[in-house]
C-alpha cells in the first residue's frame, strides 16, 4: 500500500502516540518462575491477590503467612514479609503475628488438605475469635502437593489415589462445606465463595479477594475468600478440560455466593 | 525489691512480665494454670497481649507466630501439653527464632497425673521435636531461681536465637516460697532485622522452615550445629555443688529432687558421713565436663548417685559424662511420688557400706526403681 506524504507525517509524530502500560506484574509479585503445575490456577490466585495489594497501597504493610500444600513456596512469589506455617497452623502462627502488628495486614493462603483437614480447628477459633486476618482458600477437591490424594472437600464418587473407588459416603462422610461452617461463627465479618474456572467469574473473584482484606483493614472481624482452583495434574484432565470440571461439577456441591458479608462492607459497596 | 510470699507459678509469671515478656499464649493444664492465670490479668493491665488458645497446638504455633513477629513471646504447658507442642518446637528451632518455655511437669506416661514429676527431662533435652537441635533447658529447685532463670530464658533465647525451657514440677509450681522479684524491665518495641513487620524499604523477610535442596538443608543442620556448639562452649553450663570435699558419694540431682538430696546431704554430713551434692541447673548444655572432672577432683569418690523424679532419664548423661571412672547409680520414683530423704541416705548408706546390705533388700523395693 502506497504511503502519501501526511500519512507519513503522522505517523513520525511520536508526540502524538502516548504509551499506557496495560499489563504488567504487579509489585507485589517477586520476579520469578512459580513452580505450579500448567493449567493450575494458583498463579491467577496469585495474581489476583497481588494486585489488590498493590491496588490497596498496602504492600509494605503486608504480611502474609504461607501453609503446607502446593502453594508451600507463596513466600518466593509474594514480594511481602512473610512466614511459612506448620501444616494447617497458618491461622494460628496468623494470630501471632497479628496480635504483635495489630496495625498490620496479616494473610494466610490456603489449600483445602490444609485448611479444611488438619487445619479444621485452628481455622474455626480463628474465626470464632474474630482474628482480624484475611484467609484466601484454594479448594480444588485433592490433597495436590502429595499426588492427588482425597481431602475433605472431595466429590462423592470422586477417584483419587486414596480413594481409588471413589469418595464412599458411607465410609468417609461428605464434603466439607467450609465458607458455609464459617459463616456462622459470630467473629466472621466476611465469607464468600467464587470460582476460577472463567473471566468473568476471575473478575468477580479479584472484587471478593479486595472486600476480605478491606474487612480486615476496617476491623470488622475475620474474612475469607474460598476459591473454587483447577489441579489438571492431579485430576488426569487437560487445563480446558479441568475448568470445565469446576463449572460442572464442582460448583453444584460448592454453590458460589455470599455466606457472611457484615453490614459495614455492605455499605461501603453501595 | 523486699522479699514477699510468692506461689512458684505466679512467680514465673510475674518473672517473665519483669523481663519484659510482651505477648503470651497458652492453655490451662494442672499444675501449670496459675501461670497462666497470672498471665490473663496482669498481661493486659500493662497493655501486653494474653490469649488463651484453643489447643497447645494452636498455642505453640501462635509464638511462633509473635516469635517471627519479632516480640518477645512465652508459652507455659506440662508434659502432655509439651508433647503437644513438639511440632512448633521444631519449627523455630529450624527457623531460628527465640521463644521462652516454661514446662511444670507432671506424671506420665499419657494422662497419667498431676503429681509432680520430672518425667519431661528426655522430652526437653533431646527430642523437643523431630530433628537434630536441642533447646537450652534450665531447672530451679526454688521459687526464687524460678525467677532468676525466667528473667535469664528471655536474655539467653534473643542471644542465641533459640528456644529456652525453663522445667520444673508441680511441687515447684505450687509452693510458697520467699522470693524477690525484680524491677519491671521495659518492653522493647524494637523489631529484630530478621522480623517479619512488613516490608518496607528492603526486600522481603522470610521465617521458614522448609529447604527442599539436600545440600541446602544440611547446610541449615550445620549452621544449627555450630549454634549449639558456641552455647555449650560460651560459659552458658550451670551448676551448683555442695559438701564435695573428702565425698565418697556425690548424689547428682536436679529441680525437686535436688532439694530433697540436699536435706539428705546435710543430715548425712551431719552424721559424719562422706556425701555431697551436685546440681545441674542447666540440663542443656549439661555440665558434662564438670561431672566428669568429679572423680579426679574428689579423690576419695567412690561413687555417682544419681537421684530423679522419673525411671532414670538424666542418669544416662551422668554415665556418658563419668564414663566408668566410678560407678553411677541411680534411685528414682515415679507417678507422682517425692523421694523422701530418708531413702536417698538408706541407699547411700549401702553404697558406703556395701556389707550391711540385708539380704532381704533387693533394689527395686518399696515401688523404687534403681540401676
Amino acid at each position: 500500500m502506497a504511503v502519501s506524504p501526511t500519512d507519513q507525517k503522522i505517523m513520525k509524530a511520536p508526540a502524538v502516540v502516548k504509551e499506557e502500560i496495560v499489563y504488567q506484574r504487579p509489585v507485589a509479585l517477586t520476579n520469578v518462575h512459580t513452580h505450579y503445575c500448567p493449567g493450575c490456577t494458583h498463579g491467577t490466585a496469585h495474581r489476583l491477590v497481588a494486585e489488590v495489594i498493590d491496588e490497596l497501597g498496602i504492600r509494605e504493610d503486608t504480611i502474609l503467612v504461607a501453609s503446607v500444600g502446593c502453594s508451600v513456596f507463596a513466600y518466593n512469589y509474594f514480594e511481602v514479609d512473610a512466614c511459612e506455617a506448620a501444616h494447617g497452623r497458618a491461622p494460628a502462627m496468623a494470630t501471632g503475628v497479628k496480635r504483635v502488628h495489630p496495625d498490620k495486614v496479616v494473610f494466610t493462603y490456603q489449600g483445602d488438605g490444609d485448611l479444611a483437614s488438619i487445619g479444621m480447628g485452628e481455622i474455626m477459633h480463628a474465626a470464632a475469635r474474630g482474628e482480624k486476618i484475611t484467609t484466601i482458600f484454594i479448594n480444588n477437591a485433592v490433597y495436590g502437593m502429595t499426588g492427588g490424594q482425597m481431602a475433605p472437600t472431595t466429590l462423592p464418587g470422586q477417584i483419587t489415589t486414596s480413594s481409588p473407588f471413589g469418595r464412599d459416603l458411607q465410609m468417609c462422610g461428605a464434603p466439607v462445606r467450609m465458607v458455609e461452617l464459617l459463616s456462622n461463627m459470630d467473629g466472621t465479618a466476611y465469607a464468600v465463595r467464587r470460582s476460577l474456572h472463567d473471566a468473568r467469574h476471575t473478575i468477580q473473584a479479584r472484587k471478593a479477594i479486595r472486600t476480605a482484606f478491606e474487612a480486615q483493614i476496617k476491623g470488622l472481624g475475620f474474612s475469607i475468600v474460598e476459591l473454587l482452583s483447577s489441579c489438571p495434574t492431579n485430576w488426569g484432565m487437560t487445563a480446558s478440560e479441568s475448568l470445565d470440571w469446576i463449572r460442572d461439577s464442582m460448583i453444584p456441591t460448592y454453590p458460589l455466593g455470599d455466606y457472611k458479608v457484615a453490614p459495614e462492607l455492605v455499605q461501603s459497596r453501595k | 525489691m523486699a522479699k514477699q510470699f510468692l506461689k512458684g507459678n505466679v512467680a514465673f509469671a510475674e518473672a517473665a512480665i519483669r523481663a519484659g515478656c510482651e505477648v503470651y499464649f497458652g492453655y490451662p493444664i494442672t499444675p501449670q494454670t496459675e501461670l497462666l492465670e497470672h498471665m490473663s490479668s496482669r498481661m493486659p493491665e500493662l497493655g501486653r497481649v494474653f490469649l488463651q488458645a484453643e489447643s497447645e497446638v494452636a498455642a505453640v504455633n501462635m509464638v511462633y507466630g509473635a516469635a517471627a513477629a519479632g516480640a518477645r513471646v512465652m508459652t507455659s504447658s506440662s508434659s502432655p501439653g509439651i508433647s503437644l507442642m513438639q511440632e512448633g518446637f521444631s519449627y523455630m528451632a529450624a527457623s531460628n527464632v527465640p521463644a521462652v518455655v516454661i514446662d511444670i511437669m507432671r506424671g506420665g506416661p499419657g494422662l497419667g497425673n498431676i503429681q509432680p514429676s520430672q518425667s519431661d527431662y528426655n522430652q526437653v533435652t533431646k527430642s523437643a521435636g523431630h530433628g537434630d537441635f536441642h533447646p537450652i533447658v534450665l531447672a530451679p529447685s526454688t521459687v526464687q531461681e524460678a525467677i532468676d532463670l525466667t528473667i535469664l530464658a528471655f536474655d539467653l533465647a534473643e542471644k542465641y536465637r533459640t528456644l529456652v525451657f525453663v522445667i520444673a514440677d508441680g511441687t515447684i509450681g505450687q509452693m510458697m516460697e520467699p522470693a524477690e522479684l525484680p524491677e519491671m524491665r521495659p518492653v522493647s518495641t524494637e523489631r529484630p532485622t530478621w522480623a517479619v513487620t512488613g516490608a518496607r524499604d528492603r526486600s522481603h523477610n522470610v521465617i521458614t522452615s522448609l529447604f527442599l535442596g539436600a545440600e541446602q538443608l544440611e547446610q541449615l543442620n550445620l549452621d544449627l550445629q555450630d549454634k549449639l556448639l558456641q552455647i555449650q562452649q560460651a560459659g552458658e553450663v550451670r551448676y551448683d555443688e555442695a559438701y564435695l570435699e573428702g565425698a565418697e558419694v556425690v548424689i547428682v540431682a536436679f529441680g525437686t529432687s535436688a532439694r530433697v538430696a540436699q536435706t539428705a546431704v546435710k543430715r548425712m554430713r551431719e552424721a559424719g558421713l562422706p556425701v555431697g551434692l551436685f546440681r545441674p541447673i542447666t540440663l542443656w548444655p549439661f555440665p558434662e565436663k564438670e561431672i566428669a572432672e568429679l572423680p579426679k577432683r574428689i579423690p576419695t569418690l567412690k561413687a555417682i548417685q544419681v537421684v530423679e523424679m522419673n525411671a532414670g532419664q538424666m542418669v544416662h548423661d551422668v554415665r556418658e559424662a563419668i564414663a566408668g571412672q566410678v560407678p553411677v547409680q541411680f534411685m528414682g520414683r515415679m507417678g507422682g511420688i517425692i523421694p523422701v530423704p530418708e531413702e536417698i541416705e538408706e541407699k547411700v548408706r549401702l553404697t558406703l557400706t556395701p556389707a550391711q546390705m540385708p539380704a532381704t533388700l533387693k533394689e527395686s523395693s518399696n515401688g523404687r526403681v534403681a540401676h
